[in-house]
C-alpha cells in the first residue's frame, strides 16, 4: 500500500511529485473504474485539496479552468456562447455522480480516445498549463495528448490548469455525442463545432471529431473550406474529403469503422447546422 | 484517521486514505444500505451525498470526505419511510430493491435543489443509476409524486386479489435495510476468491500451491479437494459442470481454484503470481463450426457437440408451404445477452453443528441444496439453504454460483466464509441468453390464413448444459407464436461451444424465436396485402383450436390482447404517416408482435408446496417458499392466500424461503410462481379455512376475523369465538395449519412433440412506435402499448411493473445488448437501458380466466419481454423498410440495413 498525499498547497504537491513519483489523481472516476481493488495502490497525489486549483474564471489572456474543476462546475458556470459545447459535453460525462467528481483536467490526462472533453477543448484551442519544481510550461492540448492513454506529462509535473485563449472565445458552438443509449454512454462518435458569422459569412471555424481515431482531431481542411463562405447552407458543403485526415476509426462493440466515418460526417453537418441556427 | 459527518453524526475511521468510500461504509462502518453493483461508476447503486451532491461512493477515496457531510440511505427516513420513500412504495418503484438506495439518494439530491422537477429533470437526475427490474417509469413517477401523500390500499378480508396493494416486503427495500447476498458477513469469515480461466479453452496445471498458499497466509482449494461429485447441473440428467474445473477449462471465467483467507490478505494478493500454467487450446466459438466432424467435442459423449434437439411436428409443413399462395422466408442471428442484475452474485456459509448453512442470492433454494449436497458429498439434510434477498435474477440465479464454493471452504475449514463476485467476475461466470441462428419459412393462403411454418434454430448453449435442454424443448413448442398453424415443423438444437454457459433468461429461447417469426409475419401480411394487425387477429389462436402441439386450450386470450391494441394501432398509423409526410431525417414507424408462453416446466412434474398456520397468539404465518427476486411473489401469493382463507392480507406474516422452514416451492422460473405456488397457497388456505369452519361448525360463507388471539366466525346470525390459546399446538408451532401441494397437470410430448406440455399459458401483444434516424441508424422508441392477458390480475401495480420491466429488457435486447466474452464484462461496454431510453409504456391488463390457474390467473413474468424486440424491429421496418438480420439493432447495423433497402 502506498502513501495517499492530499496537500493543500501547490508547492507541497510539486515536492511530493518530485520526490515520490506519486500518481496525480483528481475525481478518481477513471482510476477507480480501472481497478477492482478496494484501495488505490501505490503512491497517490490527490489534487483536490490544493488551494486555487478549482474553478473557471476569466483572465487577462482568456479563461482559466483550474485542474480540480469538475464537470458540474462547468455546467453551473456562466460562460460565453463559445463554451456552450463544453457545457453540453459536461452534461454527458457519465451521470450526475461522475459529473460531480470528475474533472476537466482528469479527462484529458486520462487520454481516452473517447474523452468527452477533448473535442470541445480542442475546438477552443485549449492549452495545458504544466507545473513542476523545474518550472512551468504551457503546451497546446493538441500536443499534450499523443495517443490512447498517452500524454507528454512528466512524472514530476502536474496539470495546474487548462487555458482557453481569448481569441478562441468567439462565436457559437455545439457538441454532439452519438451513443447507443441516452445516459452513461461511451460515444461511438462525437463532434464539437464553433463558428463565428459576420454579415452572413463564416469568419471563424473550429471543428473537431472524437472517438474516431486514437486522439480527437481538428478538421482543419474543413475549417479552411468554411471560412469566408456564406453561412447559409454551409452544412451542405461538408464532404467526406474534408474529414479524410481526421478519421481513423476502429471497429469495436459499439460500431464498425465504416459506420463511424458516415456518422462523423453526419454529426459534423448537424452540428454546423445547429450552430448556424443559433446565430442571430 | 478520517473524520466526517455521517448522517448527522460525527464519525472517525482509521482506514487507508485511498479506500473506496463504499468499502469504508459497508465493511469498516458496517452500514450496508449503500449497495455496490460495479465498482466502476457504471451503475450508481452506491450513490451517496457528499455535501449534498450525489457521487458514487465506489469512486470516492475516503480521504475526499474528510470534514465533509456524508449522507447515506441510513440517514433517510430514520423513523420510518420518508415522504420520498413512501412515494416509492405507493408507486411500486422498488422491485428487487438493490438499486433503490441509489435511486433514493439520487432523487434526494435532485429534490433538494428542485422541489418541483418535471419528468425530464427526474430522468436526467436518475440517469446515472441503473435499474434492471422496473423499466424506470414507476421510479420516475414516485419522484415526481414525492410531495404527494397516501398509501396503497389495505383491503378487507376477501378483497385482496385485484387490489393495488403495496409490496408487503417493500419497506426494507426502499429504506436500504434489505439484506442481499453481500450484506451479511459472518464474524471471522474467510474471504473467498476464485481463480478463473482467461481462455475459452485451455489445459492447466498447478505449480506448488502449498508453498504459495503458505507464503501468502491463505488456503487454496482445487477440484481435488471436492469431497462429493464434482459435477452439477440444473437438470440432473444433463449435469456436466464442475464446481472447480479439472485439468481443462472450457470457457472464459471458469473457476479452477479457490483462495480463502483473511479479508485484507486476500484483497492484497498479486493474482499474477498464482501458480497455474495455462496451455491455450483452439476454442470452438460458433455453433456453425461446432458440429463439424473434425472439431473436438467439449463433452465426449455428446456427438457433434449437440446437447439435445427438440422438435414439434404437426401435419405436413413442407407440402403446405409448397402449395401456399404466399410464402416468406428469413433468418435471424442473435448474440449473447447478459442478465445484468445490479447485484453481483454473493453469499456466505457457516456451520451450525453438523449442518452447513449457505446464505446466498438465488432463484432456486432447493435446487441449490441438492446440488451443493451432491458436490460436497453431504446428505441433503446437512445442507441448509437460507436465501439472501436477491437483487435481480431473470434466470441466471437459477444456476449455482457461490454456493458450492463457500460451502466447500466452510466445510473443509470449519470456518465461516464469504464470497462476493466482482462485476467482471459476475459477467464472465454467469449464464447468458442463448445466441441463436434461426431460419424460418411461413406460408399463408390467398385470404391470409396461415397454412404452414418450418423453423430451424441452433442455440449456442456454451460450455455446459445448464438450461440448454429447456431452451431446445421450449422453442419448437412456442415458435409458432399464439397462432393457428395447421402444418408445422420446428426443430431447435442446443449446441456446445466454448462460449459462456447459456442458461435461463426470461423466456428460455422464445424471445429469439419470436423475433424471427413476428418479423416474417409482417412480411407475409404485406405480401397478402393485409393490415399487419388484422393479419394477426385473423390467425390468432382461440379456445378449442389445437396448438402446434395438438393441445386444445381454454381461456385463450391472444384475440382479446390484439383487439385491445386496435384503437392505438389505428391512431399510431395515422400519426406516423402524418409525421413522415414532410421530408425529415427521422422516420416514424409502428410495429406489433404477440407472445404466448406456457407456465412451468415443459411436460414434466413441477410441484409447489405451501404451508399456512396460525399460532396460539393469533399470528397467521404463510410459509412462502417461492423466491421473490423482485417480481412480487411475496405479495401476490399472500394476496391469493388471504382471500382463500378469508382474512385481510395485511394480517398475514410471511415466513421467507429457507430449506429448513419452508416447504419446497420449486424454482422462480418459467413464470410459474403465481400459477403453481399461487395455486398451492390457495389450496392450503382453503384447507385451513375448511378446518376452521369445521371447528366452528360454520357454513362455507362464514366470515372470519382474528384479533387478540381470538378467531371470530360469523355466518348470518350465528357467531362463534375460538380462543386460539385453548387449542393444542399440533405441529410447526401452530394450533391450526394446513399444507397443500399443487402440480400442474401436463402430458408428455410424443416423438413429434404432440401432447399437452403446459397446464396454463399466458398471452400478450405489444405495439411499438419508433422514430428512426435514417442518417445515423439510431432508434428512439416513443411509446409501447402493451396488452397482456393475466387471466386474473392479482395486483395491478405489480403487474404493470412486470410489464414495464420486461419491456426494458426487450428493448435492450432489440437495440443495444450484446455480450462478448473477454471484452464486455462491465456495464459501460455492455449497455442496458437507462432512464432516458425508455418509452412511455401504456399497459392494458386483460382478464380471460384460465380454468386451471388459481382464481383464473396466468403467468406474466417472461411473457412481457417476448413481444418487445419483434414489435420494435417491425416498427423499424415499417419506418424504413430495413430488415435486420442480426440483433441487437445497433446503430451501425440499422444504418447498413437502411442503405441495403435503399440501394
Amino acid at each position: 500500500m502506498g502513501i495517499y498525499h492530499r496537500p493543500g498547497k501547490l508547492k507541497d504537491a510539486l515536492a511530493v511529485l518530485a520526490t515520490t513519483g506519486a500518481r496525480p489523481v483528481a475525481g478518481c472516476t477513471d482510476v477507480f473504474a480501472a481497478t477492482e481493488a478496494q484501495d488505490l495502490r501505490g503512491d497517490v497525489l490527490d489534487v483536490t485539496a490544493i488551494e486555487g486549483l478549482r474553478g473557471i474564471f476569466e483572465t487577462a489572456s482568456g479563461w482559466r479552468i483550474g485542474a480540480a474543476t469538475t464537470w458540474r462546475d462547468i455546467v453551473h458556470a456562466r460562460l460565453p456562447r463559445a463554451f456552450d459545447m463544453l457545457q453540453q459535453a459536461a452534461c454527458e460525462v457519465g451521470g450526475a455522480q461522475v459529473q460531480n467528481a470528475g474533472t476537466v483536467a482528469g479527462n484529458i490526462c486520462n487520454a481516452s480516445p473517447a474523452a468527452d472533453g477533448m473535442p470541445p477543448l480542442l475546438t477552443l484551442d485549449a492549452q495545458v498549463e504544466l507545473v513542476s519544481e523545474r518550472g512551468e510550461r504551457v503546451v497546446d492540448l493538441a500536443q499534450f495528448v499523443t495517443g490512447p492513454r498517452e500524454t507528454v506529462l512528466q512524472s514530476d509535473e502536474l496539470v495546474s490548469a487548462v487555458l482557453i485563449p481569448s481569441k478562441s472565445v468567439h462565436g457559437h458552438s455545439r457538441f454532439l455525442k452519438l451513443g447507443a443509449r441516452k445516459h452513461l454512454v461511451i460515444s461511438i462518435a462525437m463532434v464539437a463545432v464553433r463558428l463565428a458569422v459576420e454579415d452572413g459569412k463564416i469568419t471563424d471555424a473550429a471543428i473537431c471529431v472524437g472517438a474516431c481515431g486514437p486522439v480527437a482531431k481538428r478538421a482543419s481542411a474543413l475549417e479552411t473550406a468554411l471560412i469566408g463562405t456564406s453561412a447559409e447552407g454551409a452544412d451542405q458543403l461538408v464532404s467526406p474529403a474534408h474529414l479524410k485526415d481526421v478519421l481513423a476509426p476502429i471497429s469495436d462493440v459499439r460500431g464498425d469503422a465504416a459506420y463511424r466515418e458516415a456518422a462523423a460526417l453526419e454529426l459534423v453537418q448537424r452540428a454546423i447546422a445547429d450552430v448556424l441556427e443559433q446565430v442571430p | 484517521m478520517i473524520s466526517f459527518d455521517l448522517n448527522g453524526q460525527p464519525r472517525s475511521v482509521d482506514v487507508p486514505l485511498g479506500r473506496r468510500l463504499s468499502q469504508v461504509l459497508r465493511e469498516d462502518l458496517h452500514l450496508r444500505g449503500t449497495k455496490v453493483g460495479c465498482d466502476a461508476g457504471d451503475c450508481g447503486a452506491c450513490t451517496v451525498l457528499v455535501d449534498g451532491a450525489a457521487v458514487c461512493a465506489c469512486l470516492t477515496p475516503v480521504a475526499r470526505v474528510a470534514a465533509r457531510k456524508v449522507e447515506t440511505i441510513e440517514g433517510v427516513g430514520v423513523a420510518g419511510p420518508s415522504a420520498l420513500q413512501k412515494a416509492f412504495l405507493r408507486h411500486g418503484a422498488a422491485q428487487c430493491g438493490i438499486c433503490s438506495p441509489g435511486m433514493v439518494m439520487a432523487a434526494e439530491a435532485l429534490l433538494r435543489s428542485n422541489s418541483t422537477p418535471d419528468r425530464d429533470d427526474v430522468e436526467t437526475a436518475l440517469g446515472g443509476v441503473l435499474c434492471r427490474c422496473t423499466g424506470y417509469a414507476k421510479i420516475i413517477d414516485a419522484v415526481l409524486d414525492a410531495a404527494g401523500s397516501g398509501a396503497g390500499p389495505e383491503p378487507e378480508a376477501g378483497a385482496a386479489v385485484g387490489a393495488r396493494v403495496e409490496r408487503l416486503d417493500g419497506v426494507a427495500k426502499v429504506m436500504g435495510r434489505e439484506a442481499f447476498g453481500a450484506d451479511v458477513v459472518p464474524d471471522g469469515a474467510l474471504y473467498v476468491r476464485a481463480v478463473r480461466s482467461p481462455y475459452a479453452s485451455a489445459r492447466f496445471a498447478f505449480g506448488d500451491l502449498e508453498a504459495w498458499a503458505a507464503a501468502q497466509g491463505v488456503r487454496v482449494f482445487t477440484a481435488q479437494d471436492i469431497p462429493g461429485v464434482n459435477c452439477f447441473g440444473v437438470i440432473e440428467r444433463f449435469a456436466d459442470q464442475p464446481a472447480l474445473a479439472e485439468e481443462t477449462a472450457r470457457m472464459v471465467g471458469e473457476a479452477v481454484a479457490l483462495v480463502a483467507g483473511p479479508k485484507a490478505v486476500v484483497e492484497a494478493l498479486e493474482w499474477d503470481a498464482f501458480p497455474v500454467a495455462w496451455e491455450a487450446l483452439v476454442p470452438v466459438l460458433e455453433t456453425r463450426s461446432a458440429t463439424d466432424p473434425e472439431v473436438k467435442l467439449l463433452h465426449a459423449a455428446r456427438k457433434d457437440n449437440q446437447l439435445i434437439a427438440g422438435v414439434v411436428r404437426r401435419g405436413d409443413a413442407k407440402a403446405a408451404l409448397d402449395m401456399a399462395a404466399h410464402v416468406v422466408e428469413g433468418t435471424l442471428r442473435t448474440g449473447h445477452v447478459e442478465h445484468a442484475y445490479i447485484e453481483p452474485e454473493a453469499g456466505a456459509a457457516w456451520m451450525e453443528g453438523e449442518v452447513l448453512n449457505i446464505r446466498a442470492c438465488t432463484q432456486a433454494p432447493v435446487l441449490d441444496q441438492e446440488s451443493a449436497a451432491k458436490v460436497l458429498g453431504l446428505p441433503k439434510e446437512r445442507v441448509r439453504i437460507r436465501p439472501a434477498a436477491t437483487g435481480g435474477g431473470f434466470g441466471a440465479k437459477l444456476d449455482l454460483s457461490v454456493q458450492p464454493l463457500v460451502g466447500l471452504v466452510t466445510l473443509l475449514t470449519g470456518q465461516p466464509s464469504v464470497m462476493v463476485y466482482s462485476r467482471p467476475e459476475s459477467m464472465a461466470a454467469s449464464t447468458k441468453r442463448h445466441p441463436a441462428e434461426m431460419t424460418a419459412k411461413i406460408g399463408a393462403d390467398a385470404d391470409g390464413r396461415l397454412v404452414g411454418m418450418a423453423f430451424d434454430g441452433a442455440f449456442d448453449t456454451g460450455a455446459y448444459a445448464s438450461w440448454g435442454p429447456t431452451v431446445a424443448v421450449r422453442v419448437p413448442v412456442h415458435a409458432s407464436g399464439p397462432y393457428v398453424i395447421p402444418n408445422y415443423d420446428a426443430e431447435a438444437r442446443a449446441v456446445h461451444t466454448n462460449g459462456p454457459v447459456a442458461g435461463a433468461f426470461r423466456g428460455f429461447g422464445v424471445p429469439q424465436a419470436a423475433a424471427l417469426q413476428e418479423q416474417l409475419f409482417d412480411q407475409l401480411a404485406d405480401q397478402v396485402g393485409m393490415d399487419r394487425l388484422a393479419f394477426r387477429r385473423l390467425n390468432a389462436l382461440s379456445d378449442g383450436v389445437p396448438t402446434v402441439c395438438g393441445q386444445e386450450l381454454a381461456g385463450v386470450g391472444i384475440g382479446a390482447c390484439l383487439e385491445a391494441l386496435q384503437p392505438r394501432w389505428d391512431a399510431a398509423l395515422i400519426e406516423a404517416a402524418g409525421a413522415n409526410a414532410s421530408p425529415r431525417k427521422t422516420l416514424r414507424g409502428v410495429g406489433v408482435a404477440s407472445c404466448w408462453y406456457g407456465c412451468g416446466n415443459t411436460a414434466l412434474p413441477n410441484p409447489s408446496t405451501m404451508r399456512i398456520g396460525i399460532t396460539s397468539d393469533g399470528q397467521i404465518c404463510l410459509h412462502q417458499g417461492a423466491m421473490d427476486i423482485g417480481q412480487g411473489a411475496n405479495t401476490v401469493i399472500a394476496q391469493m392466500a388471504a382471500d382463500a382463507l378469508g382474512m385481510p392480507v395485511h394480517q398475514i406474516t410471511l415466513i421467507d424461503s429457507d430449506t429448513a422452514v419452508t416447504p419446497d416451492c420449486g424454482k422462480t422460473s418459467a413464470s410459474r410462481q403465481t400459477v403453481v405456488s399461487g395455486k398451492a397457497a390457495v389450496l392450503a388456505a382453503q384447507s385451513l379455512r375448511a378446518q376452521i369452519l369445521q371447528l366452528g361448525n360454520m357454513g362455507a360463507a362464514a366470515e372470519m376475523s382474528l384479533s387478540g388471539g381470538v378467531l371470530s366466525l360469523r355466518d348470518g346470525a350465528a357467531r362463534r369465538d375460538i380462543a386460539l390459546r385453548d387449542l393444542p399446538e399440533i405441529a410447526h408451532g401452530y394450533v391450526l395449519w394446513a399444507e397443500e401441494t399443487y402440480d400442474p397437470p401436463t402430458e408428455a410430448l410424443d416423438e413429434n412433440g404432440q401432447g399437452a406440455p403446459y397446464a396454463v399459458y399466458g398471452y400478450g401483444a405489444q405495439l411499438a412506435e419508433v422514430e428512426v434516424d435514417v442518417a445515423l441508424g439510431t432508434v428512439k422508441v416513443l411509446r409501447i402499448t402493451a396488452a397482456h392477458d393475466l387471466g386474473k390480475v392479482i395486483n395491478p401495480l405489480l403487474a404493470e411493473g412486470q410489464i414495464e420491466g420486461g419491456i426494458a429488457q426487450g428493448l435492450g435486447m432489440a437495440l443495444m445488448e450484446e455480450f462478448h466474452p473477454g471484452k464486455t464484462e462491465n456495464l459501460h461496454d455492455y449497455l442496458i437501458p437507462t432512464t432516458g431510453d425508455m418509452p412511455e409504456v401504456v399497459s392494458h391488463l386483460i382478464e380471460i380466466p384460465d380454468p386451471e390457474g388459481p382464481m383464473g390467473a396466468k403467468g406474466l413474468g417472461e411473457h412481457v419481454l417476448i413481444p418487445t424486440a419483434p414489435a420494435i424491429l417491425n416498427a423499424i421496418r415499417h419506418a424504413t423498410g430495413a430488415v435486420l438480420a442480426q440483433l441487437p439493432a445497433r446503430p451501425d447495423r440499422v444504418l447498413a440495413a437502411i442503405k441495403a433497402v435503399m440501394s
